[in-house]
């Protein structure tokens, strides 16, 4: 049953006020608040078990130690993994994808090859193939959108051939909420012969997702977008093709042995983890997922679609607001541009209300220039929002409209 | 606690309605881009400066929030006719009214009619819009060719 009392009531921040008004949380897509659970896993850490993981024989070491390579095993077992060591932590989504581009980028593309993309890509999913093909003499190729925010399948396919090594798409744009058809692409991709990477920033808090059944070479998230905290994130890859890849960053853990003539790597998944890890973030992380799966995807869903459906049909009855990102298949984002007052000033307005929405590119440039705007508003929801927030908003956005008429 | 419309003052949104002094010039010796990136806000600024050092013209163009077009808008209407000379000391009024302490009154005399921007003192997120237009002059009359960026 999904009680959403019980759920506000497990984020303590979410009780607060500002500027004396409740407190609207409406920029889940920028990162989504945390709850008890995963606040007391992170103390709990540093007031008990806090020591170096995978080098101390000590007990706080072994505790530690137990804790994060659990947190890997909740993890592994949420995005079904072949095992726990198809699970590479990193510091988030852009440092998993920088990882990627510049390991397998550097042993697998050469001049010539291409990168193939989508239109509503995030930053972070554009400029680490740029890089790469600027090193490298690879071309970066972009499928594009239609004026819905949707990826147009059949250009997709005609852009995909046999130069193609790697398809990157984002699974849920943070910019238009828009949900691609990445088993689709996915299959599309192995088709031809490339890899695949699908960057699920915004959808692993949304949508159940399995990568032995999209047959995906790698998917890559964060934790502070899924009720975890910041600093931390993974990449789930495939174990033949994370084995065959040469390492990210040279330091301590990543070894099995080191001399000045040469080192020996250590097994996956170290070997892509230099250096001592953000030990708590990962307890953090996986108390965040434990989290998620007590709610359970079922639910979260649903209500997320309700949310959306009852935001939506606001903001078509609202007059001068543009919509930026119709897809059929969307979630949880409403971003929109009002015709009389610019989304900076809006997002300044209806701070003053209490109600904390993004104003700006979203990190993602060529989307505002797709859709022709400097930047949008954004509102995006999650689990613990109601229909009040929404309706707390719309009253910002008249106010607002109010002040420019 | 400074409230919503002391920001957005009919002033401003009176000179982002109808931006003064908008377009390009048609004669102009000195120009430069502004650009903040976090909001997309994008400005060009045209001087015209005669023999004697007199910002005989002066217009903008671009496009971004309410704060930046106002904000433009009326630093034009305070350089026309003002010497190149003044400007830096006008540039550091301005800067230090946006930035100063809440409770310091803004020097009204100094700054005429820029003084209604200073209530973006409470708004810290938004002083770069205010400024943007100010680093957009300096890099004009100081024909650095850059880009100016608030940082
Ligand atoms: C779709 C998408 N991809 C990538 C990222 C980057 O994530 P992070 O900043 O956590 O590395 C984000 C976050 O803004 C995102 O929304």
């Amino acid at each position: 049953m999904f009680e959403i009392e019980k759920i506000r009531g497990d984020f303590p921040i979410l009780t607060q006020q500002v500027y004396g008004k409740q407190l609207a949380y409406l920029d889940n897509a920028a990162t989504t608040q945390k709850p008890q659970s995963v606040i007391d896993a992170i103390s709990h850490y540093y007031e008990c078990d806090n020591s170096n993981v995978h080098r101390g024989v000590h007990a706080l070491s072994e505790r530690a130690t137990a804790e994060y390579e659990g947190a890997r095993k909740i993890i592994a077992a949420f995005f079904n993994a072949r095992s726990e060591r198809e699970v590479i932590f990193t510091r988030g989504t852009t440092e998993a994808i920088n990882l990627i581009a510049t390991s397998w980028g550097s042993a697998n593309i050469k001049a010539g090859d291409e990168i193939l993309i989508t239109h509503m890509e995030h930053h972070s999913n554009i400029v680490p193939w740029q890089m790469l093909c600027e090193r490298t003499g690879a071309v970066l190729k972009v499928a594009p959108i239609n004026d819905d925010g949707e990826l147009i399948i059949e250009a997709f396919d005609e852009l995909l051939s046999e130069r193609t090594k790697l398809v990157g798409a984002v699974h849920m744009s943070n910019a238009l909420g828009t949900i691609n058809p990445i088993a689709d692409i996915i299959r599309k991709a192995h088709a031809v012969g490339a890899k695949t990477l699908i960057d699920g920033a915004q959808a692993a808090a949304h949508l159940a997702v399995d990568v032995q059944a999209l047959d995906v070479d790698f998917y890559v998230t964060s934790a502070h977008k899924m009720y975890g905290p910041t600093g931390i994130g993974v990449v789930i890859g495939k174990e033949n093709i994370l084995a065959a890849m040469p390492p990210y960053q040279g330091g301590g853990d990543m070894i099995r042995m080191v001399t000045f003539e040469k080192s020996e790597y250590n097994d996956l998944p170290y070997k892509f983890e230099a250096g001592t890890p953000h030990i708590s973030g990962a307890i953090g992380f996986g108390k965040a997922i434990e989290y998620i799966e007590n709610i359970g995807f079922d639910a979260i869903g649903k209500r997320e679609k309700e949310l959306l459906a009852y935001a939506t049909a606001k903001a078509e009855a609202f007059e001068g607001l543009r919509q930026i990102g119709t897809a059929k298949e969307k979630a949880c984002v409403l971003s929109f541009v009002l015709d009389s007052v610019h989304p900076h000033d809006l997002g300044t307005i209806v701070d003053r209300e209490g109600v904390a929405i993004r104003a700006g590119h979203h990190c993602a440039m060529p989307v505002m220039q797709f859709f022709k705007v400097p930047a949008t508003a954004r509102a995006s929801f999650s689990v613990y929002n109601t229909e009040s927030e929404i309706d707390a908003l719309f009253a910002a956005l008249k106010t607002a409209q109010d002040i420019f008429a | 606690m400074f409230d919503l419309r002391d920001l957005y003052m009919q002033v401003i949104v009176d000179h982002n309605k109808a931006p003064r002094n908008f377009g390009v010039l048609k004669a102009y010796n000195h120009d430069a881009d502004g650009y903040n990136p976090l909001c997309g806000d994008k400005l060009h600024v045209y001087v015209n400066v005669n023999d004697d050092d007199i910002i005989e013209d002066i217009s903008f163009e671009g496009e971004g929030c309410a704060i930046s077009v106002a904000s433009a808008s009326l630093m034009t209407e305070a350089l026309k006719g003002k010497s190149v000379s003044e400007f830096p000391a006008t540039f550091n009024d301005f800067q230090h009214m946006v930035t100063a302490d809440i409770a310091e009154e803004p020097d009204e005399e100094a700054l005429g009619k820029l003084a209604v921007l200073a209530g973006v003192r409470e708004f810290p997120s938004r002083i770069k819009c205010a400024v943007l237009c100010w680093h957009t002059m300096k890099s004009a009359v100081e024909d650095s060719h850059k880009v100016a960026v608030t940082e």
